[in-house]
């Protein structure tokens, strides 16, 4: 709970991670991959305010106890969602599992969801696992890495048809949420790997479905922001927006932030820290201070106190079935969270 | 010579691009690279000096962000010998950047440097990249994308650089358009423009070379709005969304280039040869 000029804020840290990227964990003869993701999730920690930035010793591997001081003591999170990365080719244990994420959530009641992965490149063993992920943990959504490297291969596109027997499986287990994350390798390495259309595919086949595209299609912004005005299932998760730009390049920040607001809505768009790449606190504080820097934003869509309520955790909430008590609840006047219908279509 | 993966006139896309087909980009201004190469350009004379050594560097752009690889930051030295024997060396902003235009990028200052007179021999090395021995090792023997990634890429990058430019062509519509419509002018007015009708500017002329490139009209009677895909000018009522979507891809560039000159900056201290802020 964030409280600020007599406005209270309900929030949802809807992308968050607790990961062991220590040598310890670093696979035999994928050393310098392993050493090579963590360190380039360490450069993204870079962009925050330099009060903020770890060690890379601290950064590989943080304590249970500095995740719940971080994120719910002082991070201002009421609820979390963790999201996955398996990665297993280079992290023995893998980087961030479901049941790492659980072991660790159990203790902590009412504090986490988790959600779970699948892979389409595993197979039958792999919608078996799934089933077993989702009747253990509960899980209402599951963290997509497209670009994951699984036997030789170099990432999956989310319209194979291998891809869609796993998204059927899913819903018919109850996943209501698809986050994707797009990444920079994926088969064959001829395409571009950020291209987003394949999540268009899919959003238009399984409309029961929520697809969160994290980092907001990050690079092609542009791309995810057009596919996502004719889609009504498809959401812009924020993380990465708030921590790589709203510090480091704030007029980046606002014309993103312009840009997210004119084509996707404030009912669309989804608070995430990405801890431990960013602490929440200052995300949380900045964006309900945030504002546009100058006259030369005004063609853009405002986003008044209701509209950071929507972000920082009540359109998740929705999408979650996380109870919000009343306290923060949006006037009657201020629109429905996560109301499909927001986006703006753009016509002539 | 040309490489095998790189001579190809490929950038145009056949659908309404009369008389597509010109030199793969390198970047505008470059001295066409079809007659040098390794062992057959010029060798009398001297070494080029090391400011003929920056600006032909200051030709190979990033594709995905449409900036000289030189003001990003990405050229970690570049130095040649008396006898004439080029060495560069590249670096990215992560470990993972794409290793498709991290190809592009080192084929393309291959190509720059070993064409400019008096270069003997070019060696062009990518540095703390995961494919860094694949790209290295495929551009020394010029042995092309597909090649070079063995079983991982059906096609050479052509396409891709094409999908590009067309994104640097819609960025640059903004450009232009931008101080046009804050003029005073309505877009339904810049479909009546043709690139003649606007005044000089480095917008301008940048976006002339990206349409150029892909074989699209850049003449002074070709329509300032146009579809990047069949170059034709763009609908009436087509107009606001095309100039939207020219606002919204410009940003996307932008703020990528910010987050990438960010990462970069955290990853190594020290400045790149011709290294510039943003603008």
């Amino acid at each position: 709970m964030y409280q600020k000029d007599g406005e209270k804020y309900f929030i949802v840290d809807s992308h968050m991670h607790y990961w062991n990227a220590a040598p310890d964990n670093w696979v035999e003869g994928a050393e310098q991959y392993a050493k090579g993701w963590i360190d380039c999730f360490h450069a993204y920690q870079g962009l925050g305010p330099p009060e903020t930035h770890w060690t890379i010793e601290h950064f590989q591997k943080y304590s249970e106890d500095d995740l719940m001081k971080d994120v719910f003591e002082d991070g201002h999170v009421d609820v979390a969602v963790f999201q996955p990365t398996y990665l297993k080719e280079w992290y023995k244990e893998g980087f961030n599992t479901t049941e790492r994420n659980a072991l660790m959530g159990e203790k902590h009641p009412g504090k986490f969801i988790y959600n779970t992965r699948f892979d389409p490149r595993d197979g039958d063993p792999g919608l078996e696992t799934l089933r077993r992920n989702v009747e253990r943990f509960g899980s209402k959504g599951v963290k997509l890495y497209t670009a994951e490297w699984n036997n030789g291969s170099r990432g999956y596109k989310l319209s194979d048809p291998g891809a869609y027997r796993f998204l059927e499986a899913a819903q018919e287990l109850g996943i209501k949420n698809i986050h994707v994350h797009k990444g920079p390798t994926i088969w064959p390495l001829d395409k571009d790997a950020f291209d987003v259309s394949d999540i268009d595919h899919c959003a238009t086949d399984f409309p029961d479905l929520n697809f969160i595209v994290e980092h907001v299609g990050l690079p092609r912004i542009e791309d995810f922001c057009f596919m996502a005005t004719q889609e009504p299932n498809v959401y812009a998760g924020l993380s990465v927006v708030i921590g790589g730009l709203m510090y480091a390049r704030p007029k980046f920040f606002a014309k993103v932030m312009g840009e997210l607001l004119f084509w996707v809505g404030e009912d669309k768009m989804t608070f995430g820290s990405d801890y431990g790449i960013w602490e929440p606190k200052w995300q949380v504080e900045g964006f309900v201070d945030w504002d546009y820097p100058s006259d030369e934003f005004s063609d853009y869509p405002r986003l008044g106190t209701a509209g950071k309520k929507k972000i920082l955790g009540l359109n998740a909430a929705r999408l979650y079935d996380i109870e919000v008590p009343a306290e923060f609840q949006l006037p009657a006047d201020a629109g429905t969270p996560a109301a499909q219908d927001d986006a703006v279509l753009v016509e002539d | 010579m040309s490489h095998a993966r790189a001579g190809s006139p490929a950038l145009a896309d056949g659908r309404g691009a009369p008389g597509g087909g010109g030199p793969r980009s390198g970047g505008p201004g470059v001295t066409p690279r079809t007659s040098t190469g390794p062992g057959v350009g010029p060798r009398a004379g001297t070494a080029p000096r090391a400011s003929a050594l920056l600006s032909a560097l200051e030709t190979v752009r990033d594709p995905e962000l449409d900036e000289p690889i030189t003001s990003l930051g990405f050229v970690a030295s570049a130095a040649v010998s008396a006898g004439g024997d080029a060495e560069v060396r590249l670096r990215l902003p992560t470990y993972f950047c794409a290793p498709n235009f991290a190809f592009l990028m080192v084929a393309d200052a291959y190509d720059a440097v070993s064409a400019l007179p008096g270069v003997r021999k070019t060696q062009v090395l990518l540095e703390d990249h995961f494919a860094s021995d694949a790209i290295n090792g495929g551009v020394a023997a010029q042995s092309g994308f597909v090649q070079s990634f063995d079983g991982e890429a059906v096609s050479e990058l052509h396409d891709l650089r094409a999908d590009f430019l067309r994104k640097a062509v819609m960025a640059g519509t903004d450009q232009v358009c931008r101080p046009l419509l804050a003029g005073g002018a309505d877009p339904a007015r810049l479909l009546e423009l043709t690139l003649g009708d606007v005044p000089p500017s480095r917008p301008l002329r940048r976006l002339r070379e990206r349409r150029g490139e892909l074989g699209l009209p850049a003449g002074d009677d070709a329509p300032l709005v146009i579809d990047p895909v069949t170059g034709e000018r763009v609908s009436e009522q087509g107009a606001a969304l095309h100039l939207r979507r020219a606002q919204v891809t410009r940003i996307s560039i932008e703020a990528n280039g910010g987050i990438c000159r960010g990462m970069l900056r955290h990853r190594y201290d020290s400045v790149g040869l011709g290294e510039e802020e943003e603008q």
